[in-house]
């Protein structure tokens, strides 16, 4: 698969096909979710519906974790093998990862605001997110500093494989320490503590999302292909001597052409 | 082994020759401290309750300051080519230079940083308890800093990429290491932070020369 997969006219000519089905079906999982979040989900016994904002909340920080973990896995992959589609794959996903990193940042702040009484608190779960999201401006930052972007894609790489060290501090800062934040209650042992009616809406928005991740990495891949097809083009034509001044006739505009 | 102590002398007598160094780190540490009074106000008990948090902040970046000189000069004049060729490990060779590094710069700073809790007012169970953070703590800011100092060799505005790297990575020595001498300050005891930092510098030890190692390679290709 993944040798089947390291040729870029193939993943081109595959992704230009999935593309268009991926979007359509994300548009429709995240409108059938945030319908059925918003509207049918029943309201929190206590929350009211501030409960809803977890909807989008949670999700956001599966795929924060999780689009992590692909980055890195992408690099250990390009650093090994020398895949050429996985560095691809991990400079387009990081700035995704931010992203979606900077939703949960924001939905947590605004529903810690009603429950918590407080935009922000230093509590573990939410320093090392934050720590996450600094991971990803470093990794962004450090894969667009250099001239050479092959050496910055292999820098950002080791950075992207040291920064795992951060993931499982992550998932189990709730576990570790006594936290305002509410320890795992989907995944955890014993199955999850969440009703069916609020977990349904809740797993099709985490679906949603992977979809929306899947496409827009599909666009941002093609995006950097066909930069670096551009770039190719415009250094062979500029691998064609240029015709030298003087040996050719100068066309000014004060000459008179008969 | 021989090879490992000769690059470790050798690095360091560079460090202590060129002076400027050792100097221009402590003198930023101990001017980083100084403003926070004159930003804060000169009550004691304010500067008693964030005193061993600005210390340790300011450790931080003055170890920040010295990092792009743990590799630049070697990658600039082709030394760290010959290094990475030679019979020692590039590893091991990371180790030495972190080994150089921790002498030059974070021993110094935890042995100046007695006279800079004075002048935060922290009353003497808690300044020995900061000496100890920092002298268990500054290891694991040499070794985390060697990673982001490969990593960012040869990139433009090298100094401003370091920082983004290493301080998101710093947070945890700052954690334990400003919390033990809270703790201590507070008459709880601060043992489980300095443990805790202990494994850190550790965790650090063992893993950030293979990271290094690895950044220095493919910075050599």
């Amino acid at each position: 698969m993944i040798n089947w997969l390291a040729n870029p006219a193939r993943f081109m000519r595959l992704s230009a096909k999935a593309v268009p089905w991926c979007s359509w079906t994300a548009v429709l999982v995240l409108a059938v979710g945030l319908f059925w979040s918003l509207m049918v989900a029943p309201p929190d016994y206590q929350q009211g519906d501030t409960v809803r904002i977890m909807y989008v909340h949670v999700p956001a920080a599966w795929m924060a974790l999780s689009v992590y973990l692909f980055v890195a896995v992408a690099s250990a992959v390009a650093l090994v093998w020398r895949h050429p589609l996985a560095e691809v794959a991990a400079r387009a996903a990081a700035p995704i990862g931010a992203a979606f990193t900077f939703v949960c940042l924001a939905t947590g702040s605004l529903w810690g605001r009603p429950m918590w009484g407080t935009w922000w608190v230093w509590d573990a779960r939410l320093t090392s997110v934050l720590i996450l999201f600094f991971l990803y401006l470093g990794y962004i930052a450090l894969a667009n500093a250099f001239d050479d972007p092959s050496r910055g894609g292999r820098a950002a790489a080791v950075l992207a494989l040291v920064g795992v060290v951060n993931l499982p501090i992550i998932k189990f800062s709730v576990d570790w320490w006594n936290t305002l934040h509410q320890p795992a209650s989907v995944m955890r042992i014993g199955g999850p503590r969440i009703d069916i009616s609020m977990l349904a809406p809740l797993l099709i928005m985490a679906l949603g999302f992977t979809l929306l991740f899947a496409v827009l990495l599909m666009v941002r891949m093609r995006t950097a292909l066909n930069e670096r097809r551009a770039m190719a083009l415009r250094l062979n034509a500029g691998a064609i001597p240029a015709p030298r001044p003087g040996r050719e006739p100068v066309v000014s505009a004060n000459t008179v052409v008969p | 082994m021989a090879a490992f102590l000769g690059l470790f002398r050798r690095d360091l007598s560079l460090a202590l020759r060129q002076g400027g160094d050792t100097g221009l780190v402590i003198g930023f540490f101990v001017l980083a401290v100084v403003l926070f009074p004159f930003g804060v106000g000169p009550e004691p008990e304010v500067l008693r309750r964030i005193g061993a948090g600005t210390i340790w902040v300011a450790a931080l970046l003055a170890a920040l300051l010295s990092l792009d000189r743990l590799f630049e000069a070697d990658y600039q004049d082709g030394e760290l080519d010959l290094l990475a060729l030679s019979s020692l490990p590039l590893e091991l060779a990371v180790l030495a230079k972190c080994a150089a590094h921790w002498v030059a710069t974070g021993l110094p700073l935890a042995l100046t940083s007695p006279f800079l809790a004075l002048l935060v007012d922290l009353d003497p169970g808690a300044i020995a308890t900061l000496f100890a953070s920092l002298l268990i703590g500054t290891p694991a800011l040499s070794l985390i800093g060697s990673v982001a100092a490969a990593l960012s060799l040869g990139a433009r505005r090298q100094g401003v990429v370091l920082s983004l790297l290493v301080l998101p990575l710093y947070i945890p020595p700052l954690i334990f290491g400003a919390g033990a001498v809270e703790a201590s300050a507070a008459g709880n005891g601060a043992r489980a932070y300095l443990l805790i930092l202990g494994a850190v510098t550790l965790a650090a030890l063992a893993l950030c020369p293979w990271a290094s190692a690895a950044a220095l390679r493919q910075a050599l290709e």
